[in-house]
């Protein structure tokens, strides 16, 4: 699959990255990305950070999750009270 | 650990499943292409929370499942060789070719080195300048870049005992041949790390061709069900399309890095996939100014003629066509001790995923 | 002597009886040993036996968190004591490669008389073999052991009395020891401060078996981990074995190397850690006596026995879904896929 995981950096020096898995330390290449710092977490496969993780982009997808949690219970409710099925 | 605990939540987790639930109405067959995503299916019990209305099944996404008998064979011939040291990624160690493995050669002898990163095998090659070192290159567009930045730094060290042979593919062709033959299904689960690399474009054709939608799904369950969703929608409001459920990670344009990096040593040949035979410009042949990192063109070696079972159904399982259980050597001949077929070598393997999760 | 191990140490000669003399004897005396007659005479009353042996390779041999000398002790111990035995008599052989480091050897043999001592068990009988460099991979070690197996306890090894609604308990983290000895080995490049779990867990036994009379099954999750404990649990059997996956305790910096590799850390080796069957009225009892040992500290009750799905184990996953679990066919490898 592709087994790549997100690691967090801790030190750069060159093109060398030292990330952290959960502390478990490993020195990936920064080969294929441009812009990484200290603080970032990458996505790690075979040895090579291949892109950079998104925190935008993951806090917006979790909130979407949290609404749909309100939805859900908003359905639910509105199916008993009515007793149809809302699709 | 962040990026991936929030991702295995129970309660998100509870409300997607609910959600999927309620807007599923049309029973629908979904595939993924992508052994990482059979792994984590079967691993996180996902099947048993989905509605009976969705059906998922697995593609052709293991890269050790679908490469040739051959490859195996040849890459054993050379572990035969005095002078070589074979490095490669775990996965290969156990997979059956016509005769042996690369594990059993080891038992006899050869000198065999798993290695989690192509750059652990330079080393290998840097401490042993008498040796040739081959490492085994395989995967899909998301592997393939990391091999062409090992042979650029071979190139540039001077490592003239490095060599890589490539089986390497790139996952469109197979994506479409499978819909060619004629394999049923409603939509794609893409693989969430072939499209980190190179980005959405690739998938175009399916519902522009096809009429069918492509969600890039990340790995975690949370991620897994979030793609479902949005495929389930998809299809409820007849609009198939590529969309992105993983975008934590994936960008609509991929790693253009990455993909440069890719095309700097490989170029498209065509190549042969288990249970769709050759498909046009679907794998990754070194090119000529690389030549010298080529085991294929640097080290010729004779191959015995190749042998493989009959009654094995990998090549379906693979398509989707048929399910592990089908296949009369399930688990009776064919287990992961004693594995007949590619798919049940690899921990990703369809059937070896079977076998273990959901005998 | 020498600082390497030459193949006269295992001669029978005079280097041999040094060898002996100046360092087992030394290090593992007692009054048994200390007679070095060919078979060690013992006095174990007229009770059932339990009889136990194993031999220890590893690589690296000295790891974070142990060698092979405290495996080799722990793990013969271990056997014992999950039989439901108090280990008493241990026997120590040793095959060394021509050129070990004599220090080393000191080490491991130091290590293993202070595990010992902590275990309450003598070393009382042993052997030492030398052989050509390259014929063995720096030492290997066997250990046998006997312990006394109390009447009421005949049946633990066996599972006999496991009964349906049982508690599962483990008696902590798992996949320690397998994961330190994988990040310890050379060419994957890992650093990590996983520490294998190694330990001798007789006492800690002992102390669950003081307060229940419902200890129903031991085994001792090593090679196969967890998963493989559960598997052989419910094989052939009229109960099936039900686990939850959020109550099993995985170390952190242990997650995220099972994570990196593509490892399942329910198939990795421990070499601490006991798998219990608890009668259920007795399972919090026993817990809390767990806990309150050095090597129970994350103790945790991981699932029960069930008449279900009889013969199997299944495993409802963290986030509500289900999976059997089965045996592995080989050790897992470091995988990209």
């Amino acid at each position: 699959m592709c087994l790549s995981i997100p690691a967090k950096v801790e030190k750069i020096k060159g093109e060398i990255a030292t990330v952290s898995v959960g502390g478990t330390k490993y020195e990936a290449s920064l080969q294929m990305l441009d812009d990484v710092n200290v603080g970032d977490y990458i996505l790690m496969h075979t040895g090579f950070a291949i892109q950079k993780l998104d925190p935008e982009e993951a806090e917006q997808s979790l909130k979407v999750f949290q609404e749909f949690e309100e939805l859900n219970e908003y359905l639910d409710e509105e199916e008993k009270k009515t007793g149809e099925r809302i699709v | 650990m962040k990026y991936i605990d929030e991702y295995r939540d129970k309660k998100l987790v509870d409300e997607l499943v609910s959600q999927i639930k309620r807007r599923s109405t049309k029973p629908v067959t979904f595939m993924e292409v992508c052994g990482g995503h059979t792994m984590s299916i079967q691993k996180f019990g996902i099947p048993y929370l989905l509605p009976d209305t969705v059906k998922l099944v697995s593609g052709p996404g293991c890269p050790v499942c679908v490469s040739s008998t051959s490859y195996i064979d040849r890459a054993i011939a050379y572990s035969r060789l005095d002078d070589v040291i074979i490095t490669t990624y775990g996965d290969l160690i156990r997979v059956p070719g016509s005769t042996s493995s690369l594990d059993k050669e080891k038992a006899a002898g050869a000198d065999v080195r798993i290695v989690y990163s192509i750059l652990d095998a330079l080393n290998i090659a840097k401490k042993n300048r008498r040796k040739k070192v081959v490492f085994l290159g395989i995967g899909f567009e998301t592997t393939a870049p990391s091999s062409a930045a090992g042979i650029i730094k071979a190139q540039m060290a001077g490592l003239r005992n490095f060599f890589l042979y490539s089986s390497h593919k790139i996952m469109p062709p197979a994506m479409e041949a499978l819909i060619d033959e004629g394999v049923k299904i409603d939509g794609y689960i893409a693989p969430g790390h072939v499209t980190t690399i190179t980005g959405t474009a690739i998938y175009k054709n399916m519902p522009e061709k096809f009429g069918l939608g492509c969600v890039v799904s990340g790995f975690e369950p949370v991620d897994l069900l979030k793609a479902i969703l949005m495929l389930v929608e998809q299809i409820e409001n007849n609009d198939p399309k590529v969309e992105i459920a993983y975008t934590r990670v994936v960008k609509p344009e991929g790693n253009v890095k990455a993909q440069q990096i890719l095309y700097e040593v490989f170029e498209l040949r065509d190549d042969w996939w288990r249970g769709l035979g050759i498909l046009s410009e679907s794998g990754l042949k070194i090119k000529e100014e690389y030549k010298m990192h080529d085991a294929e063109v640097m080290i010729p070696v004779e191959v015995e003629p190749l042998k493989e079972w009959k009654g094995c159904i990998c090549g379906e399982v693979l398509k989707g066509l048929k399910n592990p259980k089908q296949c009369k050597l399930f688990g009776k001949v064919c287990t992961p001790a004693n594995p007949v077929g590619a798919c049940m070598v690899s921990n990703e393997g369809a059937c070896n995923a079977y076998y273990r999760y959901n005998r | 002597m020498d600082d390497k191990i030459l193949l006269g140490y295992g001669s029978g000669g005079k280097l041999t009886h040094e060898l002996i003399s100046n360092l087992f004897v030394k290090y593992f005396s007692n009054d048994i040993l200390e007679l070095q007659t060919d078979s060690a005479v013992l006095d174990i009353g007229t009770g059932k036996v339990a009889f136990t042996t194993d031999s220890f390779v590893v690589d690296p041999v000295f790891f974070p968190g142990g060698n092979i000398g405290k495996l080799a002790i722990a793990g013969t111990v271990n056997d014992l004591a999950v039989s439901g035995a108090t280990p008493v008599y241990l026997s120590a052989s040793f095959i060394i490669e021509e050129g070990f480091s004599l220090s080393e050897l000191e080490t491991i043999v130091r290590t293993m008389a202070d595990e010992a001592g902590k275990a309450g068990v003598k070393i009382v009988t042993g052997d030492t073999k030398v052989v050509n460099k390259g014929k063995c991979d720096k030492v290997f070690i066997n250990t046998s052991g006997i312990g006394l197996l109390p009447e009421d306890k005949v049946n633990i090894g066996s599972g006999k009395n496991i009964e349906t609604g049982d508690k599962i308990i483990i008696n902590g983290t798992i996949a320690d020891h397998g994961m330190s000895i994988m990040a310890a080995r050379e060419g994957l490049n890992f650093s990590t401060e996983i520490e294998s779990d190694c330990a001798c867990l007789n006492g800690m036994i002992r102390s669950a078996l003081d307060v229940s009379e419902n200890v129903r099954f031991m085994r001792d999750a090593t090679r196969g981990g967890l998963a493989t404990v559960l598997c052989e649990l419910a094989a052939d059997r009229d109960f099936g074995v039900e686990i939850y996956e959020d109550k099993i305790p995985v170390n952190e910096n242990v997650r995220g190397i099972c994570e990196l590799l593509g490892f399942d850390p329910l198939y990795v080796a421990n070499e601490g850690k006991v798998v219990m069957v608890v009668g259920k009225d007795d399972a919090e009892k026993v817990l809390s006596v767990l806990r309150r040992n050095e090597f129970g500290r994350n103790a945790a009750i991981i699932g029960e026995v069930t008449n279900e799905h009889k013969g199997k184990a299944w495993l409802t996953t963290g986030i509500g879904g289900r999976r059997i679990i089965d045996m592995l066919a080989g050790e897992q490898l470091p995988r990209i896929c």
